[in-house]
């Protein structure tokens, strides 16, 4: 059996999955919520370089290094928003965050 | 002096690179000159902005492209880049008072505001994906620790943790869609994907649907609004009206660009979404706001409705949809600043007030005060001859001509809705007994507010430049 396009879609998309199920079931701890969307970008970038691979065209992996990038940038600023909540809170429980009723 | 470098124009991103090396100046400003500086930082970012909005506006006429097609100047991309600077630029000197207490001495916050103003103005000329996320992130990462700025109040760290979490899994679904979308045509770029797009295959509107599912995030629009009442209640109040305006405007630009310039051969598919989230967006807007007793959570189910009356423009898919939306947006970020700069003067015994009833007999107390906000309420209702009310004859008009009458009927019937809690807020101010004397008004919110209402009031008087030059904008998208 070859392993084609499909497959690599197939695992992208049950990446993704597991990355949106993670933040909805998860009633723990929001480290766990950061990993979740870690997931999700990994699941992304899984897409562009099978896409990329496939189609013969070299835009999939620029796109692909670019979100590398900003999924840094985005966990350094999602840490330290944590660290501040934590810092004035002393928790960082899911059912913790529930100053404000949406 | 040769703007040409790497076989690269870099003309049509001077305003960029301009606001990109100065904010990042005043960055090393305030770094090596401490907190004493927070005031001219300020300061300087609103010349800063200032001399980009005129940048942009000396650039050549017409259509510029660099960067491969991927950064667009057009009519368009110039008429929202000058109000999201304006919004910002407002929105700092909103924020004056806020920074000026001594514990709250934080020049990282102009600077956020400015490289948040810079995300906006990429996302606004993006006409590729890549530019698209890039854009976006460069403005909601700054966005998601502006929300946090206020670092001892547990409210403002929750807002900004809230926003972080439920932002970064939006743009963890624009970005599949995104994915999705380059796979199914083979480009990234927006002219390249309407090429492609001939044919709604099952994979493009998979791709699609994940992507106007991230940007309906970023404009707070049903059923992807859960985020804003908490973030505006929690964030600081200059923050709650710059979040308000200004992302708003850019993220509405690129709902637009997107949907009319990489997806018009597939019009059907994506206005049915649009009108589900439209007419959800205007329901919820008017009825969830009714039992709010917090004036900046009211305000939020009030931007979510008004984002909804925007998108029926867009829904109608036609220039005078996108004309509307443009003139809607416009008049839309007039009365959000105008109202924010009442409710920032909302202050008894120096402590913030933000309950509805905290206004009442405000007409007593501050006649002129109440006078102005009751007309930008009245405005923010739709009712005529105020702003408010051609903003929604446009947006309205153009889905009659779509053909969307049920979209029409329904958003005039749940702006009718709308109207009652804004009138309840103008009966507080004029019925009832005062509940106290509010601080005097600062000069640079009284300035805001006067333009702001005298824009409202006279509106009508005089509607040809606003509405011409959204018209041409509108055109230069199709």
């Amino acid at each position: 059996m070859t392993i084609g396009l499909g497959h690599y879609l197939a695992v992208a998309a049950t990446l993704f999955t597991i990355g949106i199920l993670g933040i909805f079931l998860n009633r723990k701890n929001i480290i766990v919520i950061l990993m979740s969307i870690e997931l999700i970008l990994l699941a992304v970038n899984i897409n562009l370089v099978a896409f990329s691979t496939f189609l013969g065209d070299i835009v999939g992996q620029v796109f692909a290094l670019l979100v590398l990038t900003v999924a840094a940038a985005e966990a350094a600023i999602g840490l330290a928003v944590l660290v501040v909540y934590f810092r004035n809170r002393g928790s960082i429980a899911v059912e913790d965050v529930n100053l404000m009723k949406g | 002096m040769s703007f040409s470098s790497a076989g690269y124009q870099l003309l049509p991103v001077l305003p960029e690179l301009v606001l990109a090396v100065g904010a990042m100046a005043l960055l090393m400003l305030g770094a090596y000159r401490g907190a004493e500086t927070t005031k001219l930082v300020t300061g300087l970012a609103v010349v800063l902005l200032v001399l980009t909005g005129v940048l942009e506006l000396m650039l050549p006429a017409g259509k510029l492209t660099t960067f491969g097609g991927s950064f667009v100047v057009d009519d368009f991309a110039r008429f929202l880049k000058i109000l999201a600077i304006i919004g910002s630029a407002v929105t700092l000197i909103l924020s004056t008072e806020f920074l000026s207490d001594p514990s709250r001495r934080i020049f990282e916050y102009s600077i956020l505001v400015l490289l948040s103003t810079l995300g906006m103005m990429v996302l606004i000329s993006a006409a590729d994906l890549i530019m698209l996320y890039l854009g976006l992130e460069l403005m909601s990462l700054a966005l998601y620790v502006v929300a946090a700025s206020n670092r001892d109040n547990a409210k403002s760290n929750e807002a900004g943790l809230k926003y972080f979490v439920l932002g970064a899994l939006s743009s963890g679904m624009l970005l599949y869609g995104a994915s999705l979308i380059y796979g199914f045509t083979g480009t990234v770029d927006f002219a390249g994907i309407a090429a492609a797009v001939k044919t709604g295959s099952v994979g493009i509107v998979f791709g699609l649907v994940f992507l106007l599912a991230g940007l309906c995030f970023k404009v707070s629009a049903v059923p992807f609004h859960m985020w804003t009442p908490d973030v505006y209640e929690g964030a600081p109040t200059p923050v709650t009206a710059f979040f308000a305006s200004a992302p708003k405007v850019a993220a509405l630009a690129v709902f637009t660009r997107v949907t009319l310039t990489a997806f018009p051969g597939i019009v059907p598919q994506w206005q049915q979404i649009l009108v589900f989230v439209a007419i959800a967006s205007m329901a919820l807007g008017s009825f969830a706001a009714i039992g709010q007793r917090n004036i900046k959570r009211l305000m939020a189910y009030s931007s979510i409705g008004h984002m909804g009356f925007a998108l029926v423009g867009l829904a109608s898919g036609t220039v005078e949809g996108a004309q509307g939306v443009l003139v809607y947006i416009a008049i839309y970020v007039a009365m959000t600043l105008g109202s924010f700069a009442v409710i920032l003067t909302m202050k008894r015994n120096g402590q913030a007030v933000e309950q509805i009833s905290d206004f009442a007999g405000l007409s007593r107390t501050n006649p002129m005060l109440a006078f102005l906000f009751a007309m930008l309420l009245f405005s923010l209702a739709g009712i005529p001859p105020l702003a408010g009310f051609f903003a929604k004859w446009y947006v309205f008009v153009a889905a009659i001509k779509a053909g969307l009458f049920t979209l029409a009927v329904i958003g005039v019937l749940t702006s009718v809705v709308g109207a009652f809690y804004y009138l309840t807020i103008i009966k507080l101010m004029y019925f009832d007994e005062p509940a106290g004397q509010v601080e005097p008004m600062r000069i640079e919110l009284r300035t805001v507010l006067a333009v702001a209402g005298i824009f409202n009031i006279f509106f009508f008087v005089y509607p040809g430049p606003l509405v011409s030059v959204a018209t041409a904008a509108a055109k230069s998208l199709f």
